[in-house]
């Protein structure tokens, strides 16, 4: 079918419009539903205006245009709808008054504030720290980041944690209704405890950024881990691990469009074309870890990304590099899969017998049992120790325990290389 | 708002010893600060006693309602600003090093 000219034209319209709502969701959602929960105390309240918002701008935007300033008309037309709501509940006067004069303020927009600026707490922080909070469970924590912050539909919230849409409603309702009764307090905390519980918001973020990295994962969620990072580290200057998470986001990120071969399938970094990695991300990764102390556990992890990110081919890769900042991460926050990490670097580093060695060990204390990966780089060690027989048989274990059908796929293939 | 501090044994306390909280400085501090209004500590649990009445039948047995290995040892009721601070009072408990303490709001009816 072809279009009139008139209809190209409203297609076009269409289009912008949609540009628009989706810049000023991931710029404006956070703020109007961090400020409106600040104001009402009331979560659900706060999203659902926020919403409708949102669906008056779809409505409205592709028929009249674009409004000058697209975030300060939603604030105004979900502030709006906030007092309605709120007026048939008769709620007291003093939060209406307060609700009156909410308007959306642009950060940095006057120069000469700066100063006074740095004292007021964006509300976006503190519906971070909130929604992040230890005392709600892991999963509720990073639904309500994607639900509350990013705005991401319950739906495929409920799809990329593979429980049906009525059970995700049900942990998001109840980890609101948690911040309410126990009081869980919307605020950024200080001192002693901002060092306390940086780290937690930061494993969100974390977990956020692999539930989109994964195989298997909703790869739109990376992309919200980042713009989170970049968030917070505008809102937290100083905060080193803020940045360090940001560069390792952004060397792995980096990766997105070489990962996988013309099938789908995985490919690891020796096979992967390397002009095709976001040198752009890479480079910015780079500039952030220049400016980062480098002993924090995200700054080490950030260093071993950006060794892989920035050599020129997969045996230029600066192993010894990468096992120093292993045995660093070994020291302050020993994990079993770190160990594991640690014992391929070194096989790289300094031979593939030295990382059978350390494999080794890490297997020792039996932490490792449950870990299917750890045949994956048993197999890896001993084809390079040149026993292929072995190492073909161990690729085919690995593969028949792989997490996902693309990395039994490319552990299939390393049999078969070694066959 | 008002949160009961439940004070339970673990089976995995801490092996650190070093700088132990002292439980009367503890209550001293928290009494004086207006955050602990009230506090108890319980007898041991082979003291305890179960009530049911089920039918119109009153069934009484020996022990605690639940068989597991943490016991709740004592109870503190605290008045707080919000979660954060009474975690922040549960923290400095020393049970919290030796087993563990469960935080609970009261239910606000006023709501």
């Amino acid at each position: 079918m072809t279009q009139t000219n008139g209809e190209k034209v409203t297609d076009l319209r269409k289009s912008a419009a949609a540009s628009a709502v989706a810049a000023v969701v991931a710029e404006s959602y956070p703020r109007i539903v961090a400020s409106l929960i600040r104001v009402t105390h009331d979560w659900t309240l706060a999203e659902d205006c926020a919403q409708e918002a949102l669906t008056l701008a779809w409505e409205k935007w592709p028929a009249e245009g674009v409004p000058a300033n697209p975030g300060g008309w939603l604030m105004t037309v979900a502030r709006n709808r906030a007092i309605d709501l709120l007026r048939r509940a008769s709620v007291e006067r003093r939060k209406l008054r307060e609700l009156a004069v909410l308007v959306l303020t642009e950060a940095g927009q006057a120069g000469a504030q700066e100063a006074a600026h740095e004292e007021v707490v964006d509300d976006r922080l503190r519906l971070i720290f909130t929604c992040c909070h230890p005392a709600l469970p892991l999963e509720a924590r990073v639904a309500l980041t994607l639900r509350t912050i990013c705005a991401v539909p319950t739906a495929d919230i409920a799809r990329a944690f593979l429980v049906s849409e009525s059970t995700m409603t049900r942990r998001l309702t109840r980890a609101k209704a948690k911040i309410t009764d126990a009081a869980i307090p919307y605020r950024v905390p200080e001192g002693r405890s901002l060092a306390q519980r940086l780290p937690g918001v930061l494993a969100v973020l974390y977990l956020l950024f692999t539930h989109g990295y994964n195989a298997d994962g909703e790869p739109a969620f990376a992309d919200e881990a980042i713009r989170l990072a970049r968030l917070l580290e505008r809102l937290m200057p100083g905060q080193p691990e803020v940045s360090a998470l940001l560069a390792l986001f952004l060397f792995q990120h980096s990766r997105r469009d070489a990962r996988r071969d013309s099938h789908g399938k995985l490919l690891t970094l020796e096979k992967q074309d390397r002009s095709r990695w976001d040198h752009a991300a890479i480079a910015e990764g780079v500039r952030i870890l220049g400016m980062t102390p480098p002993d924090g556990p995200y700054a080490l992890q950030a260093r071993i990304a950006a060794c892989h990110a920035t050599a020129a081919s997969a045996s230029a890769t600066d192993w010894r590099e990468i096992a120093d900042c292993y045995d660093e991460l070994v020291r302050i926050q020993p994990s079993p899969v770190i160990e594991l990490n640690r014992a391929v670097a070194h096989g790289y580093a300094y031979g593939p017998e030295i990382g059978l060695g350390l494999l080794a060990e890490a297997k020792a204390g039996g932490a490792l049992d449950d870990y299917p990966h750890v045949v994956a780089v048993e197999a890896d060690l001993t084809a390079r120790q040149g026993d292929k027989s072995r190492a073909a048989s161990l690729f085919r274990q690995a593969a028949a325990v792989a997490h996902s059908e693309a990395e039994r796929c490319a552990l299939l293939d390393r049999a078969e290389e070694n066959s | 708002m008002k949160y009961l501090m439940f004070v339970c044994t673990d089976t995995e306390p801490d092996t650190d010893k070093d700088n132990e909280p002292d439980i009367n400085e503890w209550v001293a501090e928290h009494d004086t600060s207006g955050r602990r209004l009230q506090g108890m500590v319980l007898a041991p649990k082979s003291s305890a006693t179960t009530v049911r009445v089920r039918n119109g039948k009153l069934l009484v047995s020996d022990g605690p309602f639940a068989e597991t290995k943490e016991v709740i040892v004592g109870f503190d009721l605290l008045e707080c600003a919000d979660l954060d601070e009474a975690i922040d009072v549960a923290r400095a408990h020393p049970m919290a090093r030796g087993g563990r303490i469960e935080i609970r709001p009261l239910a606000d009816f006023e709501q």
